[in-house]
Order: structure tokens, then sequence, then C-alpha cells
């Protein structure tokens, strides 16, 4: 009997995941298939860039700088030992293009912007700003998940781009200046082992597909929240957690696929 | 559906459950145009999913909804859409959109839905915003209105269209007496002078029952009485003159149904015996 009660309720947990995907497709596909509103709409894009990626910079740059750092320390300790310090940029570089700059910026663009997205649309929709908004004949899943979804797609891959380039700064900042690698070199191994198709193509690829994964996530969590102070906390909470998870069973799927065995 | 022009609104034999939990059950309503009326009932019997219904935001499990002479629950939704122009909605805590000044809430509908020049908005905004009395406020944001002035404010967004038909979800819920006073007079007097119909959603029976023309008394899904303020304050019915009284006690019970109190205190929690 155990075992049947764990079948069933295994199936449950498997029907409820299968409606919630189909929800949230069709919640996405509602918010962005359509005749656009190319002027209002642009409008409302530039005021969601600004919220969700002109105020992400901040933690973007700062974690950017020490995980650079952390990096040119890491790799001079080990790289030293075998006499190959000069290798130090290729190796900064590449860590960064390829992993660390989609996917540390992503989990941080989805603590930051993701949370902030799914707070504000459970907010608008505790408060009946979503109710109003359909009784007044609009549909708020275009006016207020399209250009935040957008929003997010477009910022992730340059966040993750300027990540790559201030971590970047902040290897050479120990590697270099403080630690004493040749700067030529440094320079150098760098330019010749990053290629500009597979490593950083491949790099803005991860981040637009983080960038969309984030952003669905966050808004349908804030769409079907329960309109309550604990259903928001929760909302936010779920955001975070599934953002994360995905991103990193993602990373592992996309760095498979790009980088995979040949 | 040919628009019958006597009714704004005609609800029959609405059946609506939520959860297993009945809401309505063979409920008729009629709107006449033009007037004021007002559905009563005490909390939780489900006076807002009445006006939802209404508003197509929700689909009853049976029975028909006809605004206007449209039959909401069967309209796509690009129809509803269109069909909720006609209609004004003020909710319960105004759902003021929180990151707009007054001016640019009350104008929202009007960008949203016309290409109007906007010199022609802002006379439009401002001729709203004079009528609740807050065109002096417009430049203000939604959180530094007190609560009476936030809900005259959504009260002028919600006629920025020019609705035939306007819903008040308990509209003097919280508010003080003064700017209860503005609201019930502002209600009637929108109604008359734009020729619009009210449907109030309450409880508060005294500035009710001074405002509307038909009262419509819910309770448990069904309707308990219905008729003018004058002839349901005489009316036979023990219910509806307990809720236009507010007796505490009488056919709805003081006590929640419980077994009988001198046995409740005699008897022993299981665990100690």
């Amino acid at each position: 009997m155990l075992l049947v009660r764990r079948v069933h309720a295994l199936g449950r947990v498997g029907v409820l995941f299968l409606g919630d995907m189909g929800k949230a497709v069709l919640c996405l596909c509602h918010a962005l298939i359509g005749k656009p509103d190319w002027i209002n709409g642009f409008k409302r894009l530039v005021n969601q860039l600004y919220f969700v990626g002109v105020l992400s910079l901040v933690i973007i740059v700062l974690s950017a700088l020490f995980i650079g750092m952390v990096l040119g320390l890491q790799g001079y300790t080990i790289l030293v030992k075998f006499g190959a310090e000069h290798a130090l940029g290729q190796l900064i570089a590449l860590s960064l293009v390829r992993e660390l700059g989609p996917v540390v910026g992503a989990l941080l663009f989805a603590g930051r912007a993701g949370s902030a997205v799914t707070a504000e649309i459970a907010l608008m929709k505790s408060t009946e700003q979503l109710s109003a908004m359909e009784m007044m004949g609009i549909d708020p899943l275009r006016r207020v998940i399209a250009p935040r979804f957008w929003a997010g797609q477009i910022s992730m891959p340059v966040l993750a781009l300027i990540f790559n380039c201030v971590a970047v700064m902040g290897g050479y900042i120990v590697g270099v200046d403080w630690l004493g690698v040749d700067s030529g070199a440094f320079w150098a191994n760098m330019q010749s082992a990053v290629d500009f198709q597979d490593d950083i193509v491949n790099g803005i690829i991860k981040s637009v597909v983080f960038g969309t994964v984030i952003m669905w996530i966050a808004v349908f969590q804030g769409i079907e929240c329960v309109p309550t102070s604990e259903g928001i906390g929760r909302a936010t909470t779920r955001t975070v957690v599934y953002s994360s998870l995905a991103i990193l069973g993602l990373d592992f799927f996309l760095t498979a696929v790009m980088f995979g065995v040949t | 559906m040919k628009p019958n022009s006597e009714n704004i609104v005609e609800i029959r034999k609405l059946h609506f459950t939520r959860n297993t939990r009945v809401i309505f059950e063979d409920v008729d309503i009629k709107v006449p145009r033009g007037k004021v009326v007002a559905v009563m009932g005490p909390s939780g019997s489900g006076k807002t999913t009445l006006l939802r219904l209404i508003g197509g935001q929700l689909m009853p499990d049976s029975g028909t909804v006809i605004v206007e002479g449209e039959h909401i629950p069967r309209l796509s939704r690009e129809k509803l859409y269109e069909a909720r122009r006609q209609m004004g909605m003020l909710f319960q805590n105004s759902a003021l959109f929180s990151d707009l000044t007054v001016f640019e809430n009350v104008a929202y509908p009007l960008r949203e839905h016309t290409d109007l020049p906007e010199s022609m908005i802002r006379d439009l905004v401002l001729m709203k915003l004079q009528a609740v009395g807050l065109r002096g406020a417009r430049e203000l944001m939604p959180a530094e209105l007190s609560g009476g002035m936030a809900r005259r404010a959504a009260l002028a967004r919600a006629l920025a269209m020019d609705p035939s038909l306007i819903m008040f979800d308990e509209p003097f819920a919280g508010q003080d007496p003064i700017s209860m006073g503005v609201l019930v007079q502002l209600i009637r007097l929108l109604n008359d002078a734009l020729k619009m119909t009210t449907i109030i959603v309450s409880h508060d029976v005294k500035e009710t029952t001074s405002i509307a023309d038909y009262i419509y008394i819910i309770s448990d899904g069904r309707i308990m009485g219905s008729g003018t303020p004058e002839a349901l304050a005489e009316s036979s019915s023990a219910w509806v003159r307990q809720f236009m009284e507010g007796l505490p006690d009488g056919p709805v019970p003081f006590h929640y149904p419980a077994q009988d109190y001198k046995n409740d205190l005699w008897e022993m929690p299981d665990a100690a015996g």
C-alpha cells in the first residue's frame, strides 16, 4: 500500500509540475506574441532596462572585481609551482569567458533583478493593480510581463560581458601589479588562447539563455503568487532558488554541447 | 443578443462555486439603466465575486451574465477587453498604479486606448480630477494620498473612459466620516450627472441606503431580499431586518455552532483524562 501511495504522490507531483510548465509557457506566449506597440513598448522597455540592468551594475562590477582578484591569486599560486605563471592571463580569461562570467553573473542577476521583478509583479497583483488593468481593458501580461522579459534578456549578456572585463582587470591587478607576472605575457597568452567564436560567442549564448530563464521564472512566479505577504515572500524565494538551479543545470548541459568531447 | 435598453446588466440563474464551496446558487439580478443599485450582504458572501463575474474576470459555472446586451462569459478575449471599456471599476484598495502620479494614473487608460493629442488628454484628466476634487493633487504619488483621496483618484481613473456602467467594491470601507460623506455624495452626483449606471457592493447599511435606488441583499449564495431601501426597512423577513438594523443576534446567530456550553466546560481534555 505504501508503495502505491508513493507512486500516487509522485504522479500527482508530476502532473502539478507539468501543469505549471504548461501555464508558464502559455503565460509567456501570451505576453510575447501579438501586435507590437513600438513607441509605448520601447518606452516601457527602456524603463525596465534601467531597473533590471543598470541597477544591477554595482553588484556585478564589485563581485567581478573580487572574483577576478581571487582567480589571479589562486591561479598564480598553482601555476608558479610549475613555472608557468605567464599562463595566468589565459587561465583567468578562459575560466571567466566560458563559465564564471555567464554563470556567476546570472546567479547575481537572479538574486538582484529576478527577485525584484517577482516581488514587484506579486505586489501589483496583491494590490489589485493587475486586476485594475484588466478591468480597464488593458492586458496586464503584455504591459507588465513583456517589457521585463525583454529587458532581462538584453541586460544579461551585457552584464556578463561587463563582468568578464572587470574580472580580467581584477586578475591583472593581482597577477601583474602585485605578484609580478609579466604584463606582455599576461595579455599575449590571453589573446592567443581565447577564441572569439568558441569562447566569447558561446559565453554570450549561455548568458542569453540564462537571462531568458531567469526572467521567465521571475515573471511567472510573480503572476502566479498567492496574493498575501507570505505568498509574496515565498514567490520571491522560489524565483531565486529555481533560477539558481536552472542556471547551474543548464550550464552543464550547454557546456556539454559547446565544449564537450569532440 | 439584442441590447436590452432597460437593463444594463442582467444576471439569470447564476451558479458559481469555488473549490467546492458554493458562492452563488440560482441568483437573478437586474440592474436598470441610470439607477444606483446596491448589492449588500455580510462579509464573505461573494459580493466582490459578483463584480468580478460581471467584469468577466471570473466565469460562472452556469447561468447568464449579460452586460449591454453582450453575453460576458461567451465573449472572446478581445471582445471581452472591448466590452470592459464600457465598465469602470473601483477596487476596494483603490489599485492605483504606485509608480505613476495621480495625473498619470487617470491618463493611463486614455493613453492606452486612444490616440488623443497630449493637450486634450491633459484637459480630460483635469476635468475628471476636478469632478472628484483632486485637481490640485495631480502631481502627488499614490503613497502620498490619504485613503479617501486615493479612492477619489481611483474614481477619476475609472471615469476616464466615460463608462456607461461603474462598479464600486466596498467604497465606504475604512473611511473617516468626512471622506465617507464626500464619497456618498460623489457616487450619486456622478451617476446622475454623467448618466451612468452604478453598482455598489457594500455592507455599510446607512450610507448605501441613503443613495441606492434598489438593493439586493445576498447571503449564503442566495438573494435574501431585494427592493427599494424603504421597502427593505419594512421587510417582514427576520433575516433582512437583522441585517438592515445590525442586530447582534437573530436568524444569523451570535454563536458559531458548538456543542452545549456546560458539557463543553465539564469535558476533560483527552491528555488529562
